[in-house]
């Protein structure tokens, strides 16, 4: 019973809200990279928020379901088929015993969550059912799917197919992003014109996108010089190995910066010069290579301001469909 | 001679949910010290909304929720912890101390090594020798002599899930020092044993890595399945303020820990220890040699 991984996509993992308080040790939250979507995936099917869904990239997987169950398909916008019929993003349907869930091309974003009923039912490692693949922790087996596994499903609360999220509480994914970032940490490395440079370029988002980080191409960045402190290293965007925060962005070399996502390194000896605002981690996941961004500078009251918004949207999503 | 320093921490916000502390912009054993004590305390405290706490090698960092905690509130917890903690020289640090045995010049890594010569600024020898004649040894069997003769303090854990940066426990002219590769591999061995700037580290897990390749040990130190005797309780054995001594054995050696290891036998030689800055610093050798009678005696 559950459901047989025919083809398993480009890059299709298990996740869920994530596995806080392990990051002293190396180990990263992990979770949807787009937390808006997959909580609203889950809501579809009457699952809570911390069932596990599969976060799909780029490419969706196929499917063939073992028993009945209510799904749902947000966040990117990567069509489902089921047995080859179309069938809606941001809405709730029914599956029976033996029908082939798969999907189209993708039109826009980069992940999209697919929520079963019951959740999928993957063992919990150290609090959650994330996927972090480079330890081998968490989701099926430690790692993305592949072709003949086969994942358990829950318990289902019994949620009736169609419902359905209201147009205005839809993502949507244009083709030029505005992230809000704090500047800090080690801005202060960065010549006034190279700190200035970064928060006018437009930057293009590189293939190089996955859940670890996302490595932006358009300008090349200046630091200050300085004497190396004893164990940074020589370059003058290294400085002692130290913590990384979530959605920090670094600058090795002072070229192509790398916004780090849910599955960060914990930590390394690049200059970070400052980190994307809570409220548009979702966005940044649901950047695919191509776009095209601009990093705009907040203060912490107007990060703090844009989380509220992010949670009353989250309160408004509950109350239409949850 | 390392010195007990003082210099004003730096704090900065990571976005709306982290706090990120620098106490040191250079890397010395008083700074790792003043981490330990201060994280430690924070981790006490039991702050509302804390969710990660993040001890680094000179800094350290905060990860918390701020619909629980208000950001500046917490930042003026912190700094009054730092203030409470100041140089760290009260703290005594319960912790362990632990044999990790090495086969040094080992296939494997020389392998890998050999795959990636491109990325080197020494194509035409190995690392081990490399390493060697920039640190002014006459051979490599010197070179691993300084290396295993001293022990390691863990100063941070991380990069990837449970990777020790190791920072040797000599005055600074003895310190190993070693640039990394000019530019990273895309593949290094699982638990190979690595160097690059100041810090030593054991690769945790199979990767992506700039620091170069010494050898490599038999006995894992993340264990995502818990199957192995030392990983009952938690899959990451090595912890910030961890005292690691390496052992050189030869491939004989190298292979019965194997076997141990893949019969889910091994275990780690270590012992419990109380570590002392200021003792350390006062007389680093001697009290070295006693640490390593606490390992002999365990």
């Amino acid at each position: 019973m559950g459901v047989s991984v025919l083809k398993p996509g480009l890059a299709t993992t298990v996740q869920d809200t994530g596995r806080p308080g392990y990051y002293n040790v190396g180990i990263p939250p992990s979770g949807s990279l787009d937390q808006y979507s997959s909580l609203a995936a889950n809501m579809l099917v009457g699952n809570g928020d911390d069932a596990a869904v599969l976060e799909c990239t780029y490419m969706g997987p196929e499917l063939r379901f073992d028993q009945p169950a209510t799904v749902a398909v947000a966040g990117a916008d990567l069509p489902p088929l089921l047995n080859g019929e179309p069938r809606p993003t941001w809405e709730s349907f029914a599956v029976g015993a033996g029908d082939v869930l798969s999907f189209g091309f993708l039109r826009s974003g980069a992940r999209a969550y697919l929520a079963v009923s019951g959740g999928f039912d993957v063992p919990v490692a150290l609090g959650s059912r994330s996927t972090y693949a480079l330890g081998a922790l968490g989701g099926h087996r430690g790692r993305a799917l592949a072709a003949g596994d086969e994942l358990p499903i829950g318990p289902a609360g019994g949620a009736a197919p169609r419902r359905a999220v209201p147009e205005a509480l839809r993502r949507n994914h244009p083709k030029h992003r505005e992230i809000r970032v704090m500047m800090g940490l080690y801005d202060h490395r960065l010549t006034d014109s190279a700190r200035r440079a970064f928060l006018e370029t437009e930057w293009r988002l590189t293939p190089v996108a996955d859940r670890t980080g996302f490595r932006y191409r358009g300008a090349e960045l200046e630091f200050r010089d300085r004497d190396a402190p004893f164990g940074a290293g020589s370059d003058p965007s290294n400085i002692v190995d130290a913590p990384y925060p979530i959605g920090s962005i670094q600058i090795p070399g002072g070229v192509e910066p790398i916004v780090l996502h849910r599955d960060a390194v914990s930590g390394g000896g690049y200059v970070m010069v400052g980190t994307v605002i809570s409220a548009d981690m979702d966005d940044v996941g649901q950047s695919a290579p191509n776009i095209t961004t601009r990093f705009t500078e907040v203060d912490l009251d107007g990060a703090l301001r844009a989380r509220h918004e992010r949670a009353a949207r989250l309160d408004a999503l509950r109350e239409a469909v949850g | 001679m390392v010195s007990v320093r003082g210099r004003a921490a730096r704090h900065s916000f990571g976005g709306d949910d982290h706090i990120y502390v620098e106490l040191d912009e250079e890397m010395n054993l008083s700074a790792n010290f003043k981490v330990m004590a201060i994280t430690s305390t924070i981790g006490d405290r039991g702050i509302d909304g804390v969710i990660d706490i993040c001890p680094a090698n000179a800094s350290y960092q905060v990860r918390f929720d701020p619909d629980a905690i208000e950001p500046r509130q917490l930042l003026a917890e912190l700094e009054s912890i730092e203030a409470e903690v100041g140089d760290g020289t009260g703290f005594d640090l319960r912790t362990t101390v632990v044999e990790v045995p090495v086969l040094y010049n080992d296939p494997w890594t020389r392998e890998t090594l050999m795959r990636f010569r491109s990325h080197h600024q020494n194509p035409d020898g190995t690392d081990l020798e490399y390493a060697a004649r920039i640190n002014g040894f006459d051979s490599v069997e010197g070179f691993v002599a300084a290396h295993s003769g001293s022990p390691w303090f863990t100063s941070m854990v991380g990069f990837v899930a449970g990777l020790p940066f190791l920072f040797q426990m000599v005055p600074r002219e003895r310190q190993l020092e070693v640039p990394k590769y000019l530019t990273p591999r895309t593949d290094t061995p699982r638990q190979t044993i690595g160097h690059g700037g100041c810090f030593g580290c054991v690769y945790s897990v199979r990767g992506a890595g700039g620091y170069q390749m010494f050898g490599i040990t038999p006995a894992p130190i993340y264990d995502p399945t818990q199957t192995h005797p030392d990983f009952e309780d938690f899959l990451v054995f090595f912890k910030p303020g961890y005292i690691a001594k390496f052992e050189p054995i030869d491939r004989d050696g190298y292979d019965e820990l194997t076997a141990q290891v893949e019969a889910r036998e091994f275990r780690f030689k270590q012992a419990p220890v109380e570590f002392s800055l200021g003792g350390f610093l006062a007389d680093p050798d001697g009290y070295n040699r006693g640490l390593m009678e606490a390992l002999d005696g365990s």
